[in-house]
C-alpha cells in the first residue's frame, strides 16, 4: 500500500530528473560524438586533448575556481563562525544571504559600474591620492566578483554544521584540559568539515564553468571552459565541440563531489 | 582524616535577574559518592557547571583542595565530567575519545596507550578501541564517556545525570558498576539526578536541593528516616503527610488522636506535620489497630501491593504491603511509635540538626 503510494507521489520527480537532468546529459555525451559533418566520430576529444589552448583553459578554469574556492573559504569559515556567536545570528545570515537574490547579471553591471575607470573605487583612490587604476577586466576584478558573488553559499552550509554542533562537545573537550585553540582545531573544525566540505562543492563547481562574469568583468582576458561552451554553442555553431567540452567538466564536477563528498572511513588509528 | 576536596561559601548564581542559586554553602569530603538530588531547575546542574568551571558564580568562595578556582578556567581545573549526552566526539574513535585529554597533556605515545587500555579495562570496554561512536550502544558510550574522564585522573568525577538516557535494567546495572568504581578508584563522584532512588542507592551522601537552596544533606538513611519538610519526604519515596500537634514532648496529636512518639524539642501545642511512610503502616484488625480507616483502592505494584485507605476525616493513607486487602473494608492500622516523623513549619536544617542532636542525648542520658 505505502510502496504504490510511495510510486504515485514520486511521478513528478522521476519524470522532472529525466526531462531536466538524465536527457540534457545524454544529449550532451550523444552531441559529443558528432562532428562538424554531422557523423560519429571521436574527433572532438581528440582535438580537445590534442590542443593546448583547450588544456590551457582547463587548467585555467580549474585554477581561477580554485582560487575563488580558497578566498571564499578563507572569508566565510571566520565570518561563519562570528556569525554563530553573535546575538541575532538569524537576522546577521539573512543579510548575508539576502544578496543571492539578486540577479547575477545586476549584480555584474553594478560592479562595472564600482570599479569602471569614473566608478566609485577609483573616485576613492584619486581621493587618497593613488590615482585612478584600471580595475575592471583583470584578474583581480574576476576574482572579486566571484568570491562576492560565491561567499552565501560558503556561509550558509558551514554556519549549519557551527550552528547543529552539539555545545557539550566544546565543554568537553574544554574539561578534558584543552585551551581555545586546541579546541577549535581538535574538535570544532573537523566536527564542522561537512559544512565545508558541502561550501566547496557549492562554490568549486559552479566556478569552474562561470562564463558571464569572465566577460562582462574578466573582459574576456579570463577565458575559462564555461566562455568555451558559450563560445561553440552561440558562436561558432560547433554544438560537438561544445558538448565534449560540456563532458569533460561534467567529469571534473564528479571528481569533485567524489573527493569532497561524505565517505564512510574506516580510519586507522592515529598513531 | 577525610579532608575537603570541594567547598562552596555563599555562592550565588544569576541569569538575567533570575537567582538560580541563592547563596549556597557546603563541603565536600575526599573520597565519598556523594549526590545532589533535586527536580529540575533546582540548581543542581548548576552546582556542577560551577565546579567544572564551565558558568562563574556571581558572588561567593568556590574552592578547590583549598584553593580558590573562581578564576580558574575549566580546561586547568582537575576535575572532569561525565555528559548527560555523554558529548564523546563523533569524529573521533573509542581509543581517541579517550585518548583525548592525554594527547591535550602531551604524555608520551606509550603511556597513553596503556592508559588507555587500563581505563577501558576498567569499564569492560577491552577491545573496543577501534571502534567508532556511532557502532556503540547507549550502555557502551556511556563507559566510553566514564572511561574518557577517568583517563586524566581527576581528583573529582562529576556526573551529570549520566543513567538518564539508559533503560531500567541497564541504569539498575550502571548504579553498582559507578558505585563499586568510586569506592575502587577511592575518587570524589558528584553525582546529579532528580530520580530519588537512585540517589539512595549510590550515595554516600545527599544534597537535596530546590529553588536553588539546599534543603536538606545527609545520608540516604538520615535523609528518608528524618525528612525535614514536607517538600523532602514528599520527594524522597512516598509518604503520609498529615497536620498535626505537638501536645508534649513525645506525644503528638493528629486525626483527632493522640500518639506517642520520639520526637521532642518543640513548644506545647505546636502545629506541625506528621510523616508516616507506606511501608512502615501495617494494616491489621480494627481492634488492633490504632486508627480505624476503610479500604479505598488498591493497585498491584509486582513488589507489594499499593494500598489507599481513608479515615473518618477523610485523610487519605497509602499502605505498601505484600499482603492483599479488600477493597471497602474496616480494617485498623498499625504503626510503632518510632514511625512517626514530626516534622516543624519552617525550620532550617541548622535548627533542625541542633534539635534533633540536643533531644537524642536527653534520650540517651
Amino acid at each position: 500500500m505505502m510502496t504504490k503510494a510511495r510510486r504515485v507521489y514520486s511521478i513528478p520527480y522521476v519524470l522532472w530528473l529525466l526531462l531536466f537532468v538524465i536527457a540534457p546529459v545524454l544529449l550532451i555525451v550523444y552531441q559529443s560524438f558528432i562532428g562538424m559533418d554531422g557523423s560519429y566520430t571521436l574527433d572532438n576529444y581528440k582535438t580537445y586533448f590534442a590542443s593546448s589552448t583547450y588544456l590551457r583553459m582547463t587548467f585555467n578554469s580549474v585554477l581561477y575556481a580554485f582560487l575563488i574556492t580558497l578566498i571564499v573559504l578563507v572569508i566565510s569559515y571566520p565570518a561563519a563562525y562570528i556569525l554563530n556567536k553573535t546575538k541575532h545570528k538569524q537576522l546577521w545570515l539573512m543579510l548575508i544571504i539576502l544578496p543571492t537574490w539578486v540577479n547575477l547579471l545586476l549584480k555584474a553591471y553594478a560592479f562595472i559600474g564600482i570599479f569602471s575607470m569614473h566608478g566609485s573605487v577609483n573616485h576613492f583612490l584619486e581621493f587618497i591620492g593613488i590615482g585612478p587604476k584600471q580595475l575592471l577586466f583583470t584578474d583581480f576584478s574576476f576574482i572579486f566578483v566571484a568570491a562576492y558573488i560565491e561567499i552565501p553559499f560558503m556561509i550558509m552550509p558551514i554556519f549549519n554544521a557551527l550552528e547543529e554542533m552539539n555545545p557539550s562537545f566544546i565543554s568537553a573537550s574544554v574539561d578534558l584540559g584543552a585551551n581555545a585553540w586546541q579546541t577549535f582545531w581538535q574538535v570544532i573544525f573537523p566536527l564542522s568539515l561537512n559544512g565545508v566540505k558541502s561550501g566547496v562543492q557549492a562554490v568549486f563547481i559552479p566556478s569552474l564553468s562561470l562564463f558571464m562574469l569572465t566577460r562582462l568583468i574578466g573582459g574576456n582576458r579570463v577565458i575559462t571552459l564555461g566562455t568555451a561552451i558559450e563560445e561553440h554553442f552561440m558562436v561558432t555553431q560547433n554544438w560537438g565541440m561544445g558538448s565534449t567540452i560540456g563532458v569533460v567538466l561534467i567529469i571534473a564536477m564528479l571528481a569533485i563531489m567524489l573527493v569532497t563528498g561524505e565517505k564512510k572511513k574506516k580510519r586507522r588509528r592515529a598513531n | 582524616m577525610a579532608q575537603n576536596i570541594i567547598t562552596f561559601h555563599n555562592v550565588r548564581k544569576e541569569y538575567d535577574d533570575q537567582v538560580v542559586l541563592k547563596d549556597v554553602s557546603f563541603e565536600i569530603e575526599q573520597g565519598k559518592f556523594y549526590t545532589l538530588l533535586g527536580p529540575s531547575g533546582c540548581g543542581k546542574t548548576t552546582i556542577l557547571r560551577l565546579i567544572a568551571g564551565f558558568i562563574e558564580a556571581n558572588q561567593g568562595d568556590i574552592r578547590l583542595e583549598g584553593k580558590k578556582v573562581n578564576d580558574i578556567p575549566a580546561n586547568k581545573r582537575k576535575v572532569n565530567t561525565v555528559f548527560q549526552d555523554y558529548a564523546l566526539f563523533p569524529h573521533l574513535n573509542v581509543f581517541d575519545n579517550v585518548a583525548f585529554g592525554l594527547r591535550i597533556k602531551k604524555l608520551p605515545k606509550k603511556q597513553i596507550e596503556q592508559k588507555v587500555k587500563d581505563v577501558l579495562r576498567m569499564v569492560q570496554l577491552s577491545g573496543f578501541e577501534e571502534r567508532e561512536i556511532s557502532e556503540m550502544s547507549g550502555g557502551q558510550r556511556q563507559r566510553v564517556a566514564i572511561a574518557r574522564a577517568l583517563a586524566n585522573e581527576p581528583e573529582v568525577l562529576l556526573l551529570d545525570e549520566p543513567l538518564s538516557a539508559l533503560d531500567l535494567k541497564l541504569r539498575k546495572d550502571m548504579q553498582y558498576e559507578l558505585r563499586e568504581l568510586q569506592q575502587r578508584l577511592g575518587i570524589t563522584f558528584i553525582f546529579v539526578t532528580h530520580d530519588q532512588e537512585e540517589a539512595l542507592a549510590m550515595s554516600d551522601e545527599i544534597f537535596i536541593l530546590n529553588k536553588g537552596e539546599i534543603v536538606q544533606s545527609g545520608t540516604p538513611v538520615d535523609i528518608y528516616d528524618e525528612p525535614i519538610n514536607r517538600f523532602v519526604a514528599d520527594f524522597i519515596g512516598e509518604s503520609n503527610i498529615v497536620k498535626g500537634k505537638m501536645v508534649d514532648d513525645y506525644l503528638v496529636e493528629f486525626v483527632g488522636k493522640k500518639f506517642e512518639c520520639v520526637d521532642g524539642g518543640m513548644g506545647k501545642n505546636e502545629s506541625v506535620e506528621v510523616v508516616l511512610r507506606p511501608e512502615d503502616i501495617q494494616i491489621t484488625s480494627p481492634e488492633k489497630g490504632k486508627m480505624h480507616v476503610t479500604v479505598d483502592t488498591q493497585l498491584f505494584r509486582g513488589v507489594h501491593y499499593e494500598i489507599v485507605c481513608l479515615d473518618e476525616e477523610g485523610n487519605e493513607w497509602v499502605v505498601h504491603s505484600t499482603r492483599k486487602a479488600t477493597e471497602g473494608a474496616h480494617v485498623g492500622l498499625f504503626f510503632e511509635p518510632e514511625d512517626i516523623h514530626v516534622m516543624r513549619f519552617g525550620e532550617s536544617e541548622e535548627e533542625f540538626d541542633a534539635r534533633l542532636e540536643s533531644y537524642e542525648e536527653e534520650q540517651e542520658g
